[in-house]
Order: structure tokens, then sequence, then C-alpha cells
């Protein structure tokens, strides 16, 4: 049988697909070219599925595009065809390592949108279950930090362990580690036992000997600071026209701490500091990370101190047929990440018209460009492990 | 800080010509809006950052919000002569008669900012835009020149709700992969059949097979072999 010439499909094929066969860029000097890296999706250091395109001179950063929507589920569009109670269980997958922190921010926006309020007994519930959030997200994102650094395991293992004594009080009181779905719209689904708070304190009780040891192990390293210093540096100017906020923008220098400015909950009730930065570097986002766990180990100390008595849940807050009147609201919290928004618009029916999830993963994003240029390629993993971002929420 | 009133005499007395409108929200937030109008967004923008008592310095959030052609309709109660007949004589009688009418209010599509203020530490300050319409008229002036956070929102709001945002420094869909035509988040969108497809290198291998079918067919080997594909 006479054999046919294969004609050239495949490269025929794939060079119609826009952007496969791109001139290659060229050197700024106008001598060579540049070298494309395209780092991800599958890189272990992009913390799920993410991707830039990198163009380099030698070592050098030249151009950075992040690319994004590799988990694009257009959670928004899911909530406009769900119940306003139906979405509580789909915040938990945006920032599955806050989940709680989600509940509460989403929580809070409905409450805002129908007035409703909550009992004394659930707000210390909340704010010991999000300083407890926080603690864990900050004690897991500078474990990254630093396995991407390249020590390989230690850190990282001795957070999760601690990690994991917070998963499990949460597993205890809500079923689940990660995916809790717990809070309510007037309060919590249920009450914590005398013996739940009993674990609680005792975990807390172990908190600062965790970070006391790992500020022990870290903190002075010559490596890490070797590396860290000087290096991703975020000018406070450009933090805040560029809307960065949570512990990267504090690390600027910037006094902005959402539970100082809008006292959402209980916050006013609680004494602690707001750590700031003075250089903006990846060092300094570090350690406000350090001792912003160092502060919420008081807020929880004070909190699972002073709880009351009394109902978890308003009695009057309605459930069935949850039909708020028209209107729309801006409901935000302070996430570990940074600031978390919901922007809810209400047409008087059972399902929200429009449903907003502000992400402080994806808007960290913004200034990656301009921390990475100029830099060499291996801090460019380091920068961006410094961000601390989860890709639930980045895309959404 | 300022209450929505005294934000918007601010505005026009900063802005000549603005023709800033507050829209009033129900809920019992109590955050209400400003309308604004597109060709004075970025002076706007420009001194919501920079007066010294507002200093919106932090942009916060951008959205899209699409609202539909709405069709309004309307019972009027019209005089009109009808032609009767009375004692079987054919008259024409003055009635009023009850009449539906319809009419069509074209939708738009919109973007909403959320500014607060870091120096300050007040807000929200919720500014909207409108375009003319949602087919398209659905350029608006881009923020992003203003406030740097509206970089990304603003591409999200291009890729899911197809507001051009111009003077945008780079606007590309930012979650949908380039390809993708539609605008997903828009009310009236459909899904389609199989979002996987695209022309692939396997169509034309099907193609060629097609081919080679027709011809072994056409010797009438296969059909009698028992029509074995």
């Amino acid at each position: 049988m006479k054999t046919e010439t294969t004609p050239g499909y495949a490269v025929e094929q794939a060079t119609q697909v826009e952007g496969w066969n791109r001139p290659p860029v060229v050197h700024p000097d106008g001598e060579g070219e540049l070298l494309e890296v395209s780092m991800g999706p599958h890189h272990p250091s992009t913390h799920g599925v993410f991707r830039m395109d990198v163009a380099l001179d030698g070592e050098r950063v030249v151009k950075l595009k992040p690319v994004f929507g590799y988990l694009h589920r257009n959670h928004e569009q899911i909530a406009e065809s769900a119940s306003y109670l139906a979405m509580m269980p789909y915040t938990d997958r945006l920032d599955y390592f806050c989940s709680l922190s989600n509940n509460w921010a989403y929580a809070l926006a409905v409450e805002k949108l129908v007035g409703q309020a909550v009992p004394e007994r659930a707000e210390y519930i909340r704010v010991i279950l999000a300083e407890f959030t926080r603690v864990q997200n900050h004690a897991s994102a500078i474990g990254f930090l630093i396995q991407e650094m390249g020590a390989s395991g230690t850190p990282l293992m001795y957070a999760f362990r601690e990690r994991e004594k917070i998963l499990d009080l949460f597993e205890s009181l809500t079923g689940s580690r990660m995916m809790c779905n717990y809070m309510r719209f007037g309060g919590c689904r249920v009450d914590v036992t005398a013996a739940w708070l009993e674990a609680a304190r005792k975990v807390a009780a172990g908190l600062p000997q965790f970070v006391d040891e790992f500020e022990a192990l870290l903190t002075g390293n010559e490596i890490l600071m070797a590396r860290c210093q000087g290096v991703g540096v975020l000018k406070p100017e450009l933090a805040v026209n560029a809307g960065i906020t949570g512990p990267m923008l504090r690390a600027s220098g910037v006094n902005y701490d959402i539970r100082k400015v809008d006292h959402y909950g209980i916050y006013d009730r609680f004494k602690f500091r707001v750590p700031l930065g003075d250089h903006g570097d990846i060092y300094d986002r570090y350690m406000v990370r350090v001792l912003e766990m160092r502060e919420s180990i008081g807020i929880l100390n004070q909190a699972l101190k002073e709880i009351p008595a009394g109902p978890v849940m308003d009695p009057k807050a309605k459930i069935r047929g949850f039909k708020p009147k028209p209107g729309e609201v801006y409901g935000r919290i302070e996430a570990p990440k940074g600031e978390l928004g919901f922007y809810l618009i209400s047409t008087g029916g059972a399902e929200p018209y429009r449903y907003r999830v502000r992400p402080p993963s994806l808007i960290n994003l913004t200034v990656l460009e301009d921390l990475c240029l100029g830099q060499n390629v291996a801090d460019v993993i380091l920068i961006f492990g410094s961000v601390d971002i989860v890709l639930g929420e980045v895309d959404r | 800080m300022k209450t929505v009133e005294e934000i918007k005499a601010a505005i026009e007395a900063a802005v000549p010509g603005a023709g800033v409108e507050i829209l009033p929200n129900a809920s019992p937030s109590a955050q209400h809006s400003l309308l604004v109008n597109p060709a004075h967004a970025i002076a706007i923008a420009k001194f919501l950052r920079d007066d010294a008592e507002l200093a919106l310095d932090f942009l916060s959030n951008v959205t899209g919000v699409d609202w539909l052609d709405k069709e309004i309709v309307e019972k009027v109660k019209v005089p009109r002569q009808v032609s009767k007949t009375v004692d079987g004589v054919e008259q024409i009688v003055e009635e009023t008669v009850e009449e539906t009418r319809k009419h069509v209010e074209p939708g738009y599509l919109e973007a909403v900012y959320h500014l607060f203020s870091m120096k300050k530490k007040h807000g929200p300050v919720v500014i909207r835009m409108r375009t003319a319409n949602r087919t398209d008229k659905v350029e608006l002036p881009s923020l992003t020149p203003v406030w740097r956070s509206g970089e990304f929102q603003e591409r999200e709001v291009f890729d899911l709700y197809g507001i051009v945002f111009t003077g945008h420094p780079d606007l590309r869909r930012l979650l949908m992969w380039p390809e993708f035509k539609d605008h997903p988040m828009r009310k009236d969108y459909v899904e389609p059949d199989d979002f996987e497809y695209e022309p692939t290198a396997h169509d034309k291998v099907l193609e060629r097979a097609k081919a080679h079918k027709d011809r072994e067919q056409g010797t009438g080997n296969r059909e009698q072999a028992g029509g074995t594909r």
C-alpha cells in the first residue's frame, strides 16, 4: 500500500493558536535575545496552579506577567443562582487555608445587608476562630516561604505540627478540618462546649512556645537574612496606590488594620498592637507575620478568658425564606491575607442579584512584577512566596 | 467623614459640569453611591484621591453589574371610538378601554468602585459608572491610571462582563483563556454545549480517514467483509 506523505498538520494547527509562535523578545540593548521562561503552572512553588511568563536577561528578570485562571470556576456566577445560605459552604473553598475567616466575611456582609445583630457569645467564638485561623495561616505561610528558600521540610513541619493542633480544634467543633461551614447569619451553627474551650486554652497556651521555637530557628538565621533582606522591596506609596492589604501592606510601614479601623465584631474590646515593618522587603513581611502571631495569641487569651454564657444564634434570625430587602452592601474583614470583602446586591429575591468577592490574594499580586524586576530569577520564587496567596481565592 | 451630599457638592465645586447623581441605598448598611458621568470620571477620581479632606487613596474593590433590558408592562385607560349596535342601529360610541402597553427600558453595564482612605481611615465611598447600552457602546474610562489596584480588577470586569476600559494599560482577559468569546457573568449568558471544543489536529486526521474510507468503499471490499469499520 502506498503511504502518503504526512502533511505538517500538527505544526500548521499549532501556529494558528495565538501566542504560540510569538516573535522572540529582543534585548533592550538590541543585542541578542532574552530567555523566556514559563514558570508554572505545575511548579511546586506556585502554591497551586499559577503561571508567570518571565523574560530573563541572564539571571535578571526583565519582564514578568502573571497568568491566572487555571482554577477558575466562576464562583460568583454560582452564587447568583444559589440562595444566600447555600453559598456559605462555597466560601470555604475560596481561601481553603482560612475557611473560617471567609465564613465570617460573608456572614458579616449579609448581616449588614439585613441589619442582623449577633449575640455576644457568637462574637467571641468568631474572634477566637478567626485568630486561630490567623495563627495557623501565618505559620504555614512562613513555613512555605522557608521551604521555597531551600530549607527542606523542617520549618514547614514545625508549622504544620502546630497547624494540626488548631485544625483538630476546628474539626471537633465544626466537623471538618478545613471546610468548616460554621458561621450563620446572626450567629454560629453550634455552641462550643466547656471541654472545647478548655482544649482551646491548652492549644493557645502552647502557641507562644511554638513561636519562640520558630523564631529561634529562623529570625537570626544567616541564610534567611542574606536571601530576604533588601529583596523585593515594596514602597509604601505604591502599596497604598495598588490596593495592597494585610501583612504585606503593614510590612511596608502603612498602619492599616481593618480590625482597628472598622472595629467590626467586637475587636474594639481587645488590646493588641499592629506590627509594622520598616523596609518593606521579604524579611519585614516574615517578621510582621511572626509578630502578628504573637498579637493574635494575646487576643486569643483575652477572648478565651472573657467569653460569656448565652445563645450563639440570634433567636429572631430568619433562616427559612431568607429574602433581604432590595439594597446593596460592601462588608469586609481583616483576613489573614488581607482585606477580604463581599459586595452583595439584593433585588428582593432569595438569591443575590450580584455577589462579588474582593480577593486579597489576587489584588496583592498586582505589584508582583514591580517587586521582581531587576531581581534574580531565584528570588522570584521567594518574593512570590512572601505575598502569601491561595489559588482558590485568586481564580475563584 | 463627609456625607454623600457633601461629597457630591465638593465634587461639583471642584469639577465643573461633573453632574453627579446620588443613588440611595435602602438597606440598613446605608452605603449610598454616587453615579458619575464617564466623561468626567478621571477628573473626579483624581479629585477624590488628592483632596486633602477626603484623601481616598485606597481603591479597594472594582466590580461590574449587569442590568438587563427591562420590559415594562403598563395598563393604561384610553378613550376610543367603538362601533356598536344599539337597538339595531350601528352607532359609534366613545368608550374608555383598558389597554396594555409595553415599552423596553434599555439595560446597561455598570462598574462599581469602592473607595477608602488609608490616611484618614474612613470609607467606603461608592462611585458608579454606566455604559450607554449592553451591546456596542460598552466603553468606560479606566481608573487604573489613578489607582493602580484597578489593574487586575478592571481586567476581570472586562473579561467577565465585557466592559471595555479605555486607557487601561494592559486590557486582556484575566480568568478566561484568550480565545474565549463570550462574557460569562452576563445575566443572559448561555453556556456552550462543549467547553473544550477547539479545532485540533485530530479533525484533519478524521478528514483524511474519511477520504480513505470512501476510496476503499469504491472497491466494494469492505462492504462484503461485513461492513466493519
